[in-house]
């Protein structure tokens, strides 16, 4: 608390691209009675206070951080650290701290991979020299230092305990207010809590459903699809069936099939082997050269499938080359137990 | 691993309560030889299988993972096989994307008269997994570049699973 009184709140963007900021900003007036139950102490994208003061805090005396964006590199990792210890309650904000999202696709590839697409292959690249960004370069004027890019995209949850999941790329508004009107009665749900529904996006899809039998998948520029059909009953790939509600259909009601940013509904840990489940039972084919014919037509399944949660899912990555792996074993990071409650 | 002879893959096995599961009763009252690579796990049938199943095994260690069921046309379900056979085709496409050999996850039928089959099955299968080697999945997320190997919600390990 401050000696205000008002309860202390810290916001902040790892590896993300700014849309959950605009997001806080969605609630629209209600932004004013946030600022005014609040003493914002950390916000770098609107307010400015620097790491160091961060530092200087008292371990816990932040009541609530905010924290977007994936796990990509060194710094994301120290941030992610330091808020955690400095903060009572941390709140993965989010599909990027939740799920992984966009960063986490990267995911797909290896360090090598992108760092030379970037910086060598790309076509608008011209780097004969192959320059690479360094963690360290020294200059007469001293050592200059950037954070270490890692091979893997993390979860926040991967790398620190966390209390709250808001769901979402971005979250919606009202789920947002929810969490803080909790926050404020401190009629908090148990932690580990993802706050949002806990069926998938069907249960909030005004579209009529039938019994499914594709034939035939088609990419969204391919038909001009019913607007009260069922997108999936059209052979039109909807991630709605493995995706946790909260978002109120938002891409099915304006013909767009819904990409999962959600994250899988609850109980579930892998969301793509959900739409893997749902997908292949209601293709219409009983021989193996009938499937093969229609999942030709579904191209990139596991870009559809984890298209959110590949840093989330338990395979988490491609497989690395031979020799850049290692047979160490991983640390556990503490979890929280749900039932130990507040 | 240096000599692939001494490899003994882990394979696990998902065989349903009809059939399958019983052609290795089967194979095994009638004392058949096969490697002792499989470790098996009795689902009602291969339509309760669960891609995450599939993902949790191989995550745990395992370096392949055998589905069996019964015939197609001769589920005791009546649909269940054929959801597998779907269901197996999709998830060895998108596994194919995450680098994982499409021989490390198989899906095969042997009735339940049928020991001699599942016998052959297990052999093939290790075979060919002994020389794509072992598959050691955890060694993608624990190394350095991925920041000092701390990873949560993968605590398994190779050589951990169910040895």
């Amino acid at each position: 608390m401050s000696e205000n009184g008002k309860p202390k709140l810290a916001l902040y963007w790892a590896s993300s691209c700014g849309g959950c900021e605009i997001s806080v900003l969605a609630v629209h007036e209600k932004i004013l009675d946030v600022a005014e139950a609040f003493d914002i102490v950390f916000w770098p994208c609107v307010m400015d206070f620097k790491e160091k003061d961060v530092e200087a805090m008292a371990d816990g005396e932040i009541d609530v951080c905010l924290f977007n964006g994936a796990i990509r590199n060194s710094e994301n990792e120290h941030m992610a650290k330091l808020l955690r210890r400095k903060s009572k309650v941390m709140v993965a904000y989010g599909s990027c701290s939740h799920e992984g999202c966009m960063p986490g696709l990267a995911n797909f590839f290896d360090r090598e991979q992108m760092l030379n697409f970037i910086y060598v292959d790309s076509p608008s690249t011209d780097n004969p020299e192959r320059v690479f960004p360094q963690v360290e370069t020294e200059k007469p004027e001293g050592t200059l230092t950037l954070p270490e890019f890692y091979n893997t995209v993390k979860t926040l949850d991967q790398v620190v305990p966390v209390e709250y999941y808001l769901p979402g790329c971005p979250p919606e508004a009202q789920w947002t207010l929810a969490a803080v009107e909790a926050i404020l009665s401190g009629e908090l749900p148990p932690p580990g809590s993802v706050i949002g529904l806990d069926v998938t996006v069907c249960d909030e899809c005004p579209r009529e459903r039938s019994e499914k039998k594709i034939t035939h998948f088609y990419r969204p520029y391919e038909i001009d699809p019913d607007p009260d059909i069922c997108l999936l009953d059209q052979g039109l790939f909807c991630a709605g069936i493995a995706t946790r509600a909260g978002c109120g259909a938002l891409c099915p009601r304006v013909n767009m099939g819904c990409r999962g940013c959600y994250g899988p509904n609850e109980g579930v840990e892998d969301q793509g082997a959900k739409l893997i489940a749902g997908i292949a039972s209601v293709i219409d084919a009983r021989t193996p050269e009938d499937i093969d014919a229609i999942l030709d037509t579904l191209p990139d399944p596991a870009g559809y499938f984890y298209r959110f949660s590949l840093a989330h899912s338990m395979l988490h990555r491609t497989a690395l080359a031979e020799g850049d792996r290692t047979a160490q074993a991983i640390e556990e990071v503490p979890r929280l137990d749900p039932k130990l409650g507040t | 691993m240096s000599d692939l002879q001494e490899f003994q893959p882990v394979i696990v096995g998902f065989l349903c309560n009809w059939c399958s599961y019983r052609a290795a009763d089967l194979a095994g009252t009638s004392r058949m030889g096969y490697p002792a690579t499989l470790r098996d796990i009795r689902i009602m049938c291969t339509g309760r299988l669960d891609p995450a199943f599939v993902l949790k095994a191989l995550r745990g260690g395992a370096d392949g993972v055998l589905i069996m069921g019964c015939h197609p046309g001769q589920c005791h379900y009546e649909e269940g096989n054929y959801k597998a056979l779907r269901r197996v085709a999709l998830l060895k496409r998108t596994l194919a994307q995450l680098g994982v050999e499409p021989e490390r996850v198989q899906l095969g039928w042997a009735s339940a008269a049928e020991g001699v089959v599942f016998a052959e099955k297990v052999a093939e299968m290790t075979e060919q997994i002994r020389a794509l080697g072992p598959l050691r999945w955890g060694g993608n997320l624990a190394d350095k570049a991925n920041g000092n190997g701390t990873l949560a919600g993968v605590a398994a390990m190779d050589e951990e699973v169910v040895s």
